[in-house]
């Protein structure tokens, strides 16, 4: 029987295997942030151990950054004390980093794929969840925790029971103002936030084909809300002309090799799924959440849900919870909800694609007078380009506010954060309760329907303006 | 880590599914460089509230949370294992865990039990009818007992002796490093890295 794509992918990098346990797996790359990696520096030193690859790891400083005055000194001084620690550990174990003012600063799932250290069969981890987006590219790429940080720092491996594999097939075309951000909370809304656990997820299918690279990256980044570690989709021409020219792509017969091997990375007709998922791509809407955890999402046409309609208790209870937090009666009509604010940006739709659509609906446009729009590109490089597009402009003058480069919003580590009570509809991936900020009510959506949305006042697809 | 053989204690029920990590700990909470004193963050918003079961007086003592469905979802934040166990907590149970919070957790000797949603509900009328019953976790017998009831769960046999034995994961992975080392001599050249600069 063949292999499926991950399956080819595990099985490259197993070091040892042994029946009961774990596989080592060789990791070929490890990324690094402030927030998850300080205690695993402190262990090293403890144990007077090394970084065993320094060539295999890079650093920048994304989480807790602030998005201006980028060129003073960090006002908070335990974010302070966090991004000097990273200073201080790349520095004593001879890592790579892009600090705050650097041209390749910005978020780290960002930064991977414009260096094009991001690339097809490999094996990428970082102590962040949205390490999935990695996946785009046909990587094997999953977040982790402080522990195995530590673990891949010291030995470049980890040892990892091999998930079972599921297919999500995507087939048809999607209709105008539909975005691969609409194809995967489609996705969670179908299995759950809990449906991936256990899995590696593969998108397939002619929908998924169709996709730009940085769509790509949108849905794999977006897995571990519906549970999976990792998701993929196979490489084709598209990643490959994506990834040719970056500066850490393989030149000459380097690059020869690299694309013999790459194309062998696609899933095996006679492969068999443990799981396959089928949704229809012409039947797409835009997509908006309405609760408090990402699977809790419908076509912005539909209204509120009433929870007495859910059949499964938990979900029942879940609903009511979310919403009493969110502060919202069954039936209401989703575009009839009003927003404070509307975040552009995140490791999810932070890249200059999702500028550009964007600023596309913003043109020539006010932003409503009751609400607030921030752009934070996803990396000063991402940021460079728009400004030489003329994005900037584009957003500044329809009302915005033109951020520089890090996670900001999506998880209000730094000062970019919803007031109590204050309801955002936002680009990112996460709308758990005070995710943005104490209080703070949050409704996914596509960059399309930011734009709109900021335009118009109420939840809104360029289509309603 | 220390080692888990067995542990008895009294329980916190928190019926909710989909206890994502941010409600666990916050991220606000996550600037500290050091991996104690996160009991402070421990479900911060929801501590605010006094209904809320971690502050009624009958489940101060608790070292077992028994939790929904889908417990530890969203962010790889290792910070949630390590506030679960500064404030005192021993083992949680519930019907799913979500991957990376379950991988965390057997890293730093966190126990989690996978039972199914109907034995963690009647634990929970137990607990509230109840507060002060005794739960006993047996990892060698893998065995939850309290009441008149005794349950078995599955953990695989690796992760087990790991936990009982206390192991390091990375000292263990050291004894393989000559195998690294093969691997490493065998990797194709065009893989990319991130030194020199380019």
């Amino acid at each position: 029987m063949g292999k499926t794509l991950a399956e080819k992918i595990w099985s490259e990098h197993v070091v040892a295997a042994a029946a009961g346990e774990p596989d080592l797996l060789y990791i070929d790359l490890h990324l690094i942030h402030e927030v998850t990696s300080p205690q695993a520096f402190d262990g090293l030193r403890i144990a007077g151990r090394k970084v065993r690859r320094p060539d295999l790891t890079i650093a920048t400083e994304d989480h807790n950054v602030p998005t201006l005055n980028i060129d003073k000194p960090i006002a908070d001084p335990v974010s302070k004390l966090q991004v000097d620690t990273l200073r201080k550990n790349c520095a004593e174990f001879g890592v790579r980093l892009h600090s705050l003012g650097d041209v390749e600063q910005g978020i780290v799932h960002v930064v991977g794929p414009q260096l094009g250290i991001t690339q097809p069969g490999m094996t990428i981890v970082c102590g962040d969840s949205h390490t999935s987006t990695h996946g785009a590219f046909g990587a094997l790429a999953f977040g982790i925790g402080t522990s195995e940080v530590e673990h891949v720092l010291a030995t470049q491996t980890l040892p990892l029971l091999r998930p079972k594999t599921m297919a999500i097939n995507v087939e048809g075309s999607l209709k105008a103002g539909v975005t691969s951000k609409d194809i995967i909370l489609a996705v969670i809304a179908k299995i759950g936030t809990g449906g991936g656990q256990g899995y590696i997820l593969e998108y397939r299918g002619s929908a998924i084909r169709a996709l730009s690279m940085e769509a790509r990256m949108t849905i794999c980044n977006m897995s571990i809300e519906a549970g999976a570690r990792a998701g993929l989709i196979a490489p084709d021409q598209i990643t490959f002309d994506y990834v040719q020219g970056k500066a850490h792509a393989p030149v000459g017969a380097d690059w020869d090799s690299a694309l013999t091997y790459w194309k062998t990375l696609t899933t095996d007709i006679d492969a068999k799924f443990d799981k396959e998922i089928n949704l229809n791509a012409d039947e797409l809407a835009p997509f908006v959440t309405w609760g408090t955890n990402p699977g809790q999402g419908l076509p912005l046409t539909a209204s509120v849900p009433n929870p007495a309609d859910f059949s499964n208790a938990e979900d029942r209870g879940a609903a009511e919870r979310a919403l009493e937090y969110m502060d919202l009666k069954p039936g209401t009509p989703l575009k009839s909800i009003a927003v404070d604010t509307v975040f552009l940006g995140s490791c999810t739709n932070g890249r200059i694609e999702d500028l550009r659509s964007a600023a596309q609906v913003l043109k020539g446009k006010k932003i409503a007078s009751s609400l607030r729009l921030l752009v934070v590109p996803g990396s000063a490089r991402v940021r460079l380009q728009a400004e030489a597009e003329g994005l900037d402009k584009v957003f500044l003058d329809a009302g915005a506010e033109w951020r520089s480069a890090g996670c900001s919003m999506c998880l209000g580590m730094n000062p970019d954060q919803l007031k109590p009570g204050e309801r955002a509809a936002s680009t990112s991936n996460r709308n758990f309760e005070g995710r943005q900020g104490k209080g703070g009510r949050t409704h996914l959506v596509s960059p399309l329907v930011a734009a709109a949305t900021a335009l118009k006042g109420t939840l809104a697809s360029p289509a309603d303006l | 880590m220390e080692k888990f053989i067995k542990h008895t204690g009294s329980a916190l029920p928190l019926r909710r599914s989909n206890v994502d990590t941010d409600q666990i700990i916050p991220a606000v909470y996550l600037k500290r460089i050091t991996k104690n004193g996160f009991e402070d963050g421990l479900f911060a918003a929801w501590r605010n509230d006094p209904a809320f079961e971690l502050n009624q007086s009958q489940y101060k003592a608790a070292t077992v949370l028994v939790a929904g469905p889908d417990f530890g979802t969203g962010s790889s934040r290792e910070h949630a294992v390590w506030a679960l166990q500064n404030y005192g907590f021993k083992v949680i149970l519930s019907s799913r865990f979500a991957d990376i919070f379950r991988g965390n957790s057997q890293k730093m000797g966190l126990l989690t039990v996978l039972l199914p949603q109907d034995e963690i509900e009647k634990i929970w009328q137990v607990v509230e009818s109840k507060p002060d019953t005794a739960i006993a976790v047996d990892l060698a017998a893998r065995t939850v007992s309290y009441a008149d009831a005794t349950l078995n769960f599955v953990i695989d046999d690796y992760t087990r002796w790991r936990l009982m034995e206390g192991l390091d994961d990375i000292g263990l992975t050291f004894t393989k490093i000559n195998e690294v080392t093969k691997f490493e001599e065998k990797r194709a050249v065009y893989k990319p890295k991130t030194l020199p600069i380019r």
